[in-house]
């Protein structure tokens, strides 16, 4: 156990943590030169696409440092989005010591922040790692300023290296080594062991990762599931090597991987102990709880025939993702569909992309939301995360909305913009501090809805790039919340129903009109769309119908080339849904919740 | 049912930079051309005997049919009589560019038999006819028109085509004003339509030239169908005005209603009524074919019923006439849409026919797909 070395790396987007990893790998010898592709870590597409992790990973890398000592270094890959931050949390739970990479072109930002303040919530020994250093906009003393004042960490301790190129690589991995301490626990103990990923394998059904704080676990074991009291035979452990590698046991200190014919990733929850059904330990290990979704949309198939298709593939789906929640749900629009709870508005996004990829589902999304509060006059209290169930506006005696605390990191020159922001979001209750000169560190007390759809596109485009987010959960608060409903050719749409806040119902319903106006294609009559509260119209826009689509002449004959043409046209026209009478492509649900391009 | 005879000559002087239509700019190949389609005639009477009974209408189209010497004409002419078998026989056409129309040439034509020119006017105006690419001069109608008028062709049309960038309402109906002055029989209006495979369609690729807005094209549309109706003229297809009912293409209405037609000669599209095929699309490809001793043919389809009634809804839509509302067609549409369209005034239906109205004819591609979807 004295061998062993359990660490993450904590970096913001970008800071080039896929790529310190992958340098590792291959320090490591686990896979040869000629094999090596990029990102080895991040295997989904979306991952290596968008530069994220998503899913927690383990990797157990042999090491040898320069002393000659042998040594097994346990990686463990955790995602860097606030979405996940709980999965953050229980990964960060399994490791005694911290990378913390900073780009030296970039500097401190605020998810760096927020993850450091986790690590060392967490006690884990921290070591700051100054990357990319072989860039010529580098600039690494100021990058240890803002590690001395900005984090409060030793910057004589921090190490320079240049992942990209192989530089200063060794002595990370000597650090980690040297630095970080060996994990404790008895062996002798009952078993403890922490879940802190699960994924889904066709042949062998859940794939638990955990690390392992007390005791030993082996094949043919019976473990339970302290949560739930869930018992299964335990039928393969191992560690991860990029592959799985069977070992005849994992004990307390070791990082590994537990097979025993659990059948979806659901059975499993992530912060959950695994015990010994026989000899039980005492308690859990601490800091357990349920994730609950934040963000809630449905979606439908763009052809209501592919309902089937579409509740097979959520099946499968869900094998692999602990986190989504959804149950059937009907909208006179759109027909049969599911409503879906997600941890946060990347959370959806990386959904939405993975069903119609992996999954070959066309799919129509709604607005998403958040989880209202409503009181109503009979004292019954509600809640509700979906337009369609918002109570008659007479019997409600009080709403409440979630906020949220946003810890947002900009350089100074920025404040101004940013406050606008926030206070146009009905941010209240803002500090302030100056971690370091020329940057600050705001605070708002913000309503979660307002940053659901395009805060984080917004912060990042007035701050050119250099701003960061993080939230927290706060509370629920009082509210004025009114149902906004679309009109299109006179109908309401209901999956275009929206709750939002009184004051910002018209700028939103200006916003659906002309989205709607730009995504719906003409038609044979006018067509009106509306934004209206209860009977009130508060915005309009009108698309205006074909004025002329008619070809002069069909050539010498020649019907076929134009029936194909209908043929294909009619294709495209049954990818729409039709509401009323009215086409209405994919592209403008999506639409609707995308922010203004003239706004960025 | 009749059925139709379509000959393509694909020879012109020189190539039209709007024109889609498959044909060569060199005359070299037609000695050998007319040996194959001679070759055609023979093979496609033997073979397809059963599927087309008897013809009423001829259509020489092209390309340039009024490029080839009357005597070249007469042995097709001859070709045609000895393999198909006619009867009722009421047009015989042929599209004519009006460089060719001498008065030699047109009494040669009269005595072969047509009894339909149509010319190829495209514009009276200078402008319009140098952006269209065209030889001949506004004049050159003109006589064209005369010598048809005094060879005693009853039966004329003019085509005309409109839509040109920069032009305007009063230029076009100008034109207008000019080719119902020759009192012909059948005005066509096409409007200008960039179509890929055409020097237009790559210059519109490029963004060196767009058609008008498509609220300019409506205005022109109504412009010409509002003129020619108060001079008598019926506007019964969307590009099509006859002066009464006698002189509606009689060939080219079988194309809207569907009635089967025969195509001869490279890229000619043929239909019996269920089946749709169509020639090579190339003078060496056809000949090669038809001197191996099979038929010229590119590739074919079978129609589905929905097929059917798609085209039928399509075709239809384009004629003032309207298509009928059979039990095949109704399994097929949507008919609460013709309910609809009618209230929208694109369709008026009387019983089981189903016709556009001029509002209707305005968005003809459009009312299909209401229709079908």
């Amino acid at each position: 156990m004295s061998q062993i070395r359990n660490f993450c790396i904590i970096a913001h987007i970008d800071h080039g943590k896929s790529t310190l990893a992958d340098r590792f790998i291959q320090k490591a010898g686990l896979v040869d030169e000629r094999n090596f592709r990029n990102q080895i870590l991040d295997s989904m597409d979306i991952e290596r696409e968008r530069g994220i992790t998503i899913k927690s990973q383990a990797v157990t890398l042999p090491y040898r440092n320069s002393r000659g000592e042998d040594f097994e270094l346990n990686l463990i890959d955790t995602p860097g989005h606030v979405d996940f931050s709980y999965e953050v949390s229980r990964a960060l739970a399994s490791c005694e010591g911290a990378l913390l990479l900073v780009d030296a072109t970039q500097g401190v930002e605020a998810q760096t922040l927020a993850n450091l303040y986790a690590a060392m919530e967490h006690d884990l020994t921290v070591i700051p790692v100054i990357n990319k250093i072989d860039l010529a906009s580098a600039d690494v003393e100021r990058t240890r300023e803002q590690i001395e004042i900005d984090l409060g960490l030793d910057s004589s301790s921090a190490l320079l290296c240049s992942a990209k190129e192989g530089t200063g690589v060794t002595d990370v991995m000597d650090a980690i080594t040297e630095r970080i301490p060996a994990p404790s626990g008895s062996q002798e103990g009952s078993l403890q062991a922490l879940i802190f990923d699960a994924h889904y394998d066709n042949f062998r059904g859940t794939i638990v990762t955990c690390r392992i704080f007390t005791g030993r676990v082996k094949a043919g074991d019976i473990i339970q599931l302290m949560s739930n009291g869930a018992t299964y035979r335990v039928e393969e452990v191992g560690v991860f090597r990029l592959k799985r590698e069977a070992r005849a046991s994992l004990s307390a200190g070791e990082v590994g991987y537990i097979i025993a014919g659990i059948k979806t990733v659901r059975d499993t929850r992530i912060g959950d102990t695994v015990t010994l059904a026989n000899t039980p330990a005492a308690s859990p290990l601490p800091g357990f709880r349920e994730v609950k979704p934040v963000v809630f949309s449905s979606i439908y198939p763009v052809s209501s025939d592919d309902y089937r298709s579409l509740a097979d593939a959520m099946e499968k789906y869900q094998l692999n993702d602990a986190a989504l929640t959804f149950q059937k749900d009907s909208s006179a629009a759109l027909g049969l569909g599911f409503r879906c709870g997600f941890l946060g508005l990347l959370h959806l996004e990386i959904f939405q992309e993975r069903l119609e990829r992996e999954f070959d589902q066309s799919i129509i999304m709604t607005v998403p939301t958040v989880m209202y509060r409503i009181v109503l006059n009979n004292g019954e209290t509600v809640n509700v995360d979906n337009p369609l169930y918002y109570p008659d506006p007479v019997n409600i005696k009080e709403s409440l909305e979630p906020y949220i605390r946003t810890r947002i990191l900009i350089p100074e020159r920025y404040m101004g913009a940013v406050m606008e922001l926030c206070l146009s979001r009905r941010g209240v209750n803002s500090r302030f501090s100056y971690p370091s000169p020329g940057r600050i560190e705001i605070q708002f007390e913000m309503p979660l809805s307002e940053v659901i759809y395009d805060f984080y596109d917004r912060l990042k485009s007035i701050t050119q790039g250099y701003g960061s987010f993080d939230y927290d959960m706060l509370d629920y608060r009082a509210s004025e919340l009114v149902k906004l409903d679309i009109l299109v050719n006179g109908e309401r749409v209901d999956a275009l129903s929206q709750i939002v806040h009184k004051d910002r119902a018209r700028e939103r319903a200006l916003h659906v009109c002309e989205k709607l106006k730009d995504e719906i294609p003409r038609h044979l009559f006018k067509i009106p769309i509306q934004g209206a509260l209860g009977g009130n119209i508060i915005a309009r826009s009108t698309i205006s119908p074909f004025r002329k689509d008619v070809t002069a002449k069909c050539y010498g004959g020649d019907i076929t080339r134009k029936r194909k043409l209908l043929e294909k046209q009619k294709k495209g026209k049954k990818k729409m849904k039709i509401i009323g009478s009215v086409s209405i492509p994919q592209s403008a649900f999506v639409a609707i919740f995308k922010a203004d391009e003239k706004e960025k | 049912m009749q059925s139709g005879l379509y000959v393509h000559i694909p020879f012109c002087r020189s190539k039209c930079p709007y024109c889609a239509f498959y044909s060569i700019a060199s005359q070299s190949l037609i000695p050998r051309w007319v040996e194959a389609l001679k070759s055609e005639c023979r093979l496609v009477s033997g073979s397809l005997k059963d599927r087309f009974q008897s013809f009423n209408t001829i259509h020489f189209g092209g390309g340039t049919p009024s490029i080839l010497d009357p005597g070249i004409l007469e042995r097709i002419m001859k070709c045609l009589l000895a393999h198909f078998s006619f009867s009722g026989l009421c047009e015989v056409a042929m599209e004519a560019n009006p460089l060719d129309l001498t008065a030699e040439r047109v009494s040669a034509i009269r005595s072969l038999g047509f009894t339909r020119v149509v010319v190829g006017a495209q514009s009276f105006s200078e402008k319009s006819l140098a952006f269209l690419g065209r030889k001949h001069s506004g004049r050159d109608v003109r006589n064209a028109m005369e010598v048809l008028r005094r060879e005693g062709f009853q039966n004329t049309g003019i085509d005309l085509i409109y839509g040109i960038q920069g032009q305007t309402i009063e230029e076009w109906t100008a034109d207008l004003e000019k080719a119902v002055a020759f009192s012909p029989a059948h005005i066509s209006c096409y409007c200008l339509s960039l179509e890929d495979g055409t020097r237009f369609g790559r210059m519109a690729h490029k963004g060196d030239l767009a058609t008008l807005s498509s609220e300019k094209e409506r205005e022109f549309f109504l412009a010409a169908s509002d003129f020619l109706g108060r001079r008598g003229y019926i506007h019964y297809e969307v590009s099509n005005f006859a002066r009464g009912r006698q002189f509606e293409s009689r060939h080219n209405l079988k194309y809207w209603r569907r009635e089967p037609y025969l195509g001869l000669g490279p890229s000619a599209h043929s239909f019996d009524g269920t089946a749709r095929w169509w020639n090579i699309r190339s003078i060496k490809g056809y000949c090669e074919a038809l001197e191996k001793g099979s038929l010229p043919v590119d590739d074919r389809e079978d129609l589905t019923a929905e097929q059917t009634a798609l085209e039928k809804v399509a075709m239809g839509l384009r004629i003032r006439e309207g298509f009928s509302l059979d039990e095949e067609t109704r399994h097929w549409i949507r008919t609460d849409r013709i309910e609809a369209m009618e209230k929208e005034g694109l369709i008026v239906r009387e019983g089981m026919n189903v016709a556009p109205t001029m509002n209707g004819f305005l968005v003809a591609d459009r009312l299909p797909l209401e229709l079908v979807v």
